[in-house]
């Protein structure tokens, strides 16, 4: 017989019993604790249990009672020590967050930022304006045949102009090879491969024989566009590049032309755009050069001009981004020096 | 072409307090772009004075000053040091006296020097912007002044004016001249013209007038045209060859941009200046016979008055006289025949040489001048003899010459054509709708004249413009005069557009992954060296041949590229010498790649002007090298900075392969990797790219030796890829499948293999053995040493198998496994390591 046995199952016991347990739940002051008191208080060997394996000795009438008087107190104290449990593991946690906290301003990163060129940007974003209207990306070599850079765009071979394009050929020097000095180019190439009408516009890189300072580079960017359909006239230029001007530089945008000289183009203008949101005030800014195809370039690509008739108008991409985000020198868009890219990150 | 204001305001009139600004708004309304204002830069008191007397002081430093009393005024004698020796007592001289301001800008004050204090400066012409004399101070008997002691220099001497330099658009030669200048200022502002070609005194020439002879014998025209269609001679004798330019013209030319030479010479060129008419002025005693025009012969040469002996050309026009060539025609003149200090006998040419001719020469010779760059653009055929009569009746007014009745007027020039200009044309090319009094008020204005049938308005255009040749140069003369801001702005419609293309789209997805991924995008010039080109070789092949620039602006790197690394590298180079060192960087550009043995280039090229022929297309076409795109990427330092709690981590190839795996993943496109070699590469550190079994680029370690001849760090990662062929090989569209959902079977295998087998090798081996089951392997540890064969490693790698359709047993994903280590084992000899 065990001592327990011996213990009578009375008010007293039980309320000792419970009083006790509760007591040690509520003083356990972490999970670890918890445990043991919870064998010691609900275990087999509790005084409870003890209570519990009473029972069965006890004469019948007085089982009913004593059972309802244990079973009480066994509930009552496996109520508390679930609850306990459910608040040690929230203080638990709650103290391991608090140790797991970082100085999130100088939490370590496994990347370093990259960027996209200024003028790639800037040329895809022209590009898209133009897809919007309908147009398509063309594209051409950047080493041209001079036929395609000069004689189909009416340049003669003789012609001062073509002298002016200060020109880089290729060895050996009658070759007829040169890096493209324009992207018109590509706008003969169009014509003479695509079925009219043509709606193009040819971003990419040409080349002339400046020395690098803070106003020239030899290799820089050009957005030029062709229109060739039945019945375009100079209005519709217009209009072409005023909504290009508007996404560009905002609604206020707009357009001035000025006659100008361009072997491709006749009438030739040059064109202002008005930049209302230019740093320190809006400003007339010269953008371009533009013009009505010349019927001989629509010959070149054995158009007839007195069915077709044309627009082309095209701006520097450098200059272009020059002017809208307020650059001083050239260089920067050339050196590759990664602070410049990053100024501008994956947008412009 | 710059244009002195006062010579402007002779042809039309100009309203009081009109700016440089405001002549340059009214030229750039019709066409002529702003390029700068010049002056003279100065400021007064600027006055005439006198010396009085000089003494002259030998100074410590080998110098001797003069040390001069120099009136100024009306009783006003200031004490000047003067560096110069040329004056004499007496002469008058230009003093700026202290608040002056000569350009520079140069500043003049009463100051300390030479133990004097030197009340003002005596100025040369060279400090007056008078052109570039400075031996010694000007004195004013030398430019025939003698005026009163005390007058204002500045306006004496004409420099209170002012000139506005347009730029002159290649097919407005007319306006290389104030007469054409003047003109637009009219057609712009509505002032009226004045044409100075018609206030020319006329030297009357009738059939008994002796004539100087001229011969026009061009036995090789260039392109079906006559060298020369206007030879006009007149002949000035008399003139005193110790008359000085006067001061008015020294500065109209000095503004101009001409400097003086000696009065002869400005004369010329201040008529070509004022009527666009190139003049040469021949020493008439010096000539032998009468002038030829004519080709030059074969092995001719000719000394030109820059003093060299230059060797002609069958294709150049020359003047000749019976000795022989005396002028290349439209260039430049000989040395035999030039005005000298003794001449007192002019002859005088105006002539109109065809403009290819003339532009050939000029390119030909190297000797771009006033005169070929007006006959280059088209010189006005019938004012050559307004232009010699000019130069004979200023040779009379400040030279003191007579005119002499010999003279000659060879003129042959053609007539312009008649252009019709179709009713409605304009309107339909500019979009305004001109009226008839418009489109003919705008011509007529310009000097055509035009008459009207119902079905066109025939229009001739005046003679000093060659630029209207058919009806668009028209339309542009109407809505110019009119003004461009009459056409209005209409959005057109383009029908409906297919996007950007494939390969547009997959390149700016390319390059928003590279950068996304670290790397920053540079567009580097593609003139390389030698040395750089032999290096890198290009994406797939280690030496490829490689083009050469005629004209390179850096004779160090005639080359195009063909590799983007070298690019790279100097991109590199320039931000790790501004401190930056953490780099990663990537391009896609154009490579230029000729083939071994193929020529490149085309030997004719057929006309401008009609579409050539299929096959003259597809030889144009031919005739350019192969240039595709690539994309290449350089890394140096580190990839992961040191940071609290974060050892930084240092680049190596496994950057280069990075990049290209996120490349490859962006585009959707499987590159496989492989061992390689590359001369300019890590032996042990090089991969080559593969697509389908193809060759596509590389990626590794730079030697290290080419590094530091480079001066970069030891471990430079670089990688470079055949853009256009990796965007060929991408598939059309994704071909996913059903995934899967059963359960998955995990399990681990080790193999043991020879040292030299690598990773993907085994990785392969494994994937065919084990079949469809295997549904993803990847390679978890190498480990080589205690425990495995020398010459051999051991490979872990982690399993994961799945069937379509049933929960795989244990049993079947170890059959499956096995048959993978199998397929390893017959090909490697590898064996299971438990």
């Amino acid at each position: 017989m065990s001592e327990s046995q011996q213990q009578p199952i009375s008010q007293t016991a039980v309320d000792e019993a419970v009083a006790t347990a509760l007591a040690a739940v509520a003083a356990a002051p972490d999970v670890a604790t918890f445990r043991t008191v919870r064998a010691e208080h609900l275990g087999e060997t509790s005084v409870l249990a003890t209570l519990n394996g009473a029972l069965k000795s006890l004469p019948n009438d007085q089982k009913a009672a004593a059972g309802k008087l244990v079973g009480q107190a066994k509930a009552r104290v496996s109520q508390a020590f679930v609850a306990r449990e459910a608040e040690l593991a929230v203080a638990e946690e709650t103290q391991r967050l608090a140790a797991e906290a970082v100085d999130v301003t100088a939490v370590a990163t496994r990347w370093t930022p990259g960027a996209r060129h200024p003028l790639s940007l800037l040329m895809e974003h022209v590009s898209e304006i133009f897809v919007g209207m309908g147009w398509e990306v063309a594209e051409g070599p950047e080493l041209e045949n001079e036929w395609f850079n000069f004689d189909a765009l009416n340049f003669d071979e003789d012609h001062p102009a073509r002298a002016l394009q200060d020109t880089f050929f290729v060895e050996p020097a009658d070759s007829h090879l040169v890096l493209r000095t324009h992207t018109s180019p590509v706008q003969i190439r169009s014509l003479l491969e695509r079925e009219l009408p043509v709606y193009v516009i040819a971003p990419g890189k040409v080349y002339r024989t400046d020395e690098l300072d803070p106003t020239h580079t030899p290799v820089f960017h050009q957005v030029e566009g062709i229109a060739v359909d039945k019945g375009l006239t100079m209005a519709h230029l217009r209009g072409t590049l005023e909504h290009f001007a508007r996404l560009m530089f905002g609604e206020e945008a707009k357009i001035r032309l000025r006659p100008n000289y361009f072997p491709f183009t006749e009438p030739s203008a040059e064109m202002d755009v008005w930049q209302p949101n230019a740093k320190g005030g809006a400003r007339w800014v010269e953008w371009g050069g533009c013009g009505m195809v010349n019927a001989n370039v629509l010959r070149a690509a054995g158009i007839n001009p007195e069915v077709y008739q044309g627009f082309a108008f095209g701006v520097g991409v450098e200059r272009t981004l020059q002017f809208r985000n307020d650059l001083n020198d050239m260089r920067d868009m050339v050196e590759g020096d990664l602070r410049f890219s990053r100024q501008f990150g994956m947008v412009l | 072409m710059r244009i002195p204001i006062s010579w402007l305001s002779e042809y039309v009139d100009l309203a009081p307090g009109t700016t440089p600004d405001d002549i340059h708004a009214a030229l750039v309304k019709v066409g002529f772009e702003e390029e700068g204002q010049h002056g003279f830069a100065l400021s007064g008191p600027i006055v005439v004075g006198q010396v009085l007397e000089f003494t002259p002081e030998a100074q410590s430093n080998g110098k001797t000053i003069n040390w001069c009393q120099v009136l100024v005024g009306e009783n006003d004698v200031r004490g000047i040091v003067c560096g110069a020796h040329n004056f004499a007592v007496g002469d008058k001289v230009v003093v700026s006296l202290p608040g002056a301001s000569l350009p520079g800008p140069f500043p003049i004050a009463a100051r300390k020097t030479y133990g004097h204090v030197s009340d003002g400066m005596i100025a040369s012409a060279r400090e007056l912007g008078l052109g570039d004399e400075h031996d010694g101070i000007l004195r004013l008997a030398s430019l025939g002044l003698d005026p009163i002691v005390g007058t204002d220099a500045i306006a004496l001497l004409g420099l209170d004016d002012s000139a506005v330099e347009i730029n002159v658009t290649p097919d407005r030669g007319y306006a290389f001249s104030l007469r054409g200048v003047a003109r637009e200022y009219a057609h712009s502002t509505g002032v009226s013209y004045r044409d100075p070609a018609l206030a020319v005194p006329v030297i009357a020439r009738d059939a008994a007038s002796p004539v100087f002879p001229v011969t026009v014998a061009d036995q090789a025209p260039i392109r079906d045209r006559i060298g020369v269609t206007v030879f006009v001679t007149r002949v000035v004798r008399g003139v005193d060859p110790t008359r000085t330019t006067p001061p008015w013209m020294i500065a109209r030319l000095s503004l101009a941009g001409i400097r003086s030479i000696s009065l002869v010479v400005d004369i010329t060129n201040y008529v070509m200046l004022e009527l666009g008419q190139p003049i040469h002025g021949y020493d008439l005693d010096t000539l032998r016979g009468g002038i030829v025009v004519r080709r030059a012969g074969p092995g001719e040469t000719i000394a030109t008055l820059d003093g060299q002996t230059r060797k002609l050309n069958p294709e150049d026009l020359v003047i000749a006289d019976d000795s022989g060539a005396i002028g290349i025609a439209g260039v430049m003149g000989g040395a035999a025949t030039e005005i000298g200090a003794v001449t007192t006998a002019v002859l005088i040419e105006a002539a109109n040489f065809d403009p290819v001719s003339i532009a050939r020469s000029a390119r030909r010779h190297k000797l771009p001048s006033e005169a070929s760059r007006r006959f280059e653009r088209g010189v006005d055929p019938t004012v050559a003899v307004a232009a010699a009569d000019r130069v004979a009746q200023l040779l009379v007014d400040l030279a003191g010459g007579v005119v002499d009745a010999l003279g000659s007027d060879h003129l042959s020039h053609s007539t312009p054509a008649d252009i019709p200009l179709p009713h409605g044309f304009i309107a339909g090319l500019v979009g305004v709708d001109y009226t008839d009094s418009e489109i003919v008020d705008s011509l007529t204005e310009i000097g055509c004249s035009v008459s009207r049938t119902d079905a066109a308005f025939l229009v001739t255009p005046p003679s000093w413009r060659p630029d209207l040749t058919d009806k668009a140069t028209l339309a542009e003369e109407v809505a110019r005069i009119v003004g461009y801001d009459r056409i209005p702005s209409v959005l057109p419609t383009a029908p409906p557009g297919r996007g950007l293309t494939r390969s547009q789209r997959l390149r700016r997805t390319a390059a928003q992954q590279l950068a996304a991924g670290g790397s920053t995008e540079v567009l580097a010039y593609p003139f390389v060296s030698k040395q750089s080109n032999d290096r890198f070789g290009s994406a797939v092949a280690d030496s490829t041949p490689a083009l050469k620039l005629a004209n390179p602006l850096d004779g160090e790197l005639p080359w195009l590229r063909t590799t983007l690394i070298p690019g790279l590298i100097d991109v590199a180079r320039r931000n790790l010498s501004r401190g930056l060192t953490d780099i990663a960087l990537f391009e896609i550009g154009t490579v230029f790649l000729p083939v071994a043995g193929v020529a490149v280039g085309s030997v004719t090229l057929p006309v401008g002007n009609e579409r050539p022929s299929a096959e003259q297309l597809a030889d144009l076409q031919s005739a350019i090298p192969n240039q595709p795109r690539h994309i290449g990427g350089l890394f140096l330092g580190n990839t992961v900075l040191k940071q609290v709690g974060q050892p930084q981590i240092s680049v190596a190839i496994g950057e280069a392969l990075t990049a290209v795996q996120q490349l490859a993943t962006a585009l959707g496109v499987a590159i496989a990797v492989r061992q390689g070699k590359h001369r300019a590469l890590h032996p042990g550190r090089t991969a080559e790219l593969f697509v389908g079994g193809e060759p596509i680029g590389f990626a590794g370690e730079l030697l290290p030796t080419i590094a530091d001849d480079l001066d970069l760090p030891r471990v430079v990662a670089v990688w470079e890829i055949d853009l256009d062929a990796l965007i060929a090989r991408v598939p059309a569209s994704a071909t996913p499948t059903t995934i899967a959902t059963q359960p998955a079977a995990t399990q681990d295998l080790t193999l043991v293999v020879p040292l030299t087998t690598s990773a993907g090798e085994v990785l392969a081996a494994i994937r065919s053995g084990a079949g469809a089951l295997l549904e993803q392997l990847r390679l978890v540890d190498d480990y080589r040493g205690e425990g495995v064969l020398a010459g051999a490693k051991s490979l872990t790698f982690a399993l994961r198998f799945r069937a379509p359709d049933r929960t795989l047993t244990a049993a079947e994903a170890t059959e499956s496994k096995l048959a993978g280590a199998a397929e390893a084992e017959e090909r490697f000899g590898a064996t299971i390591r438990e």
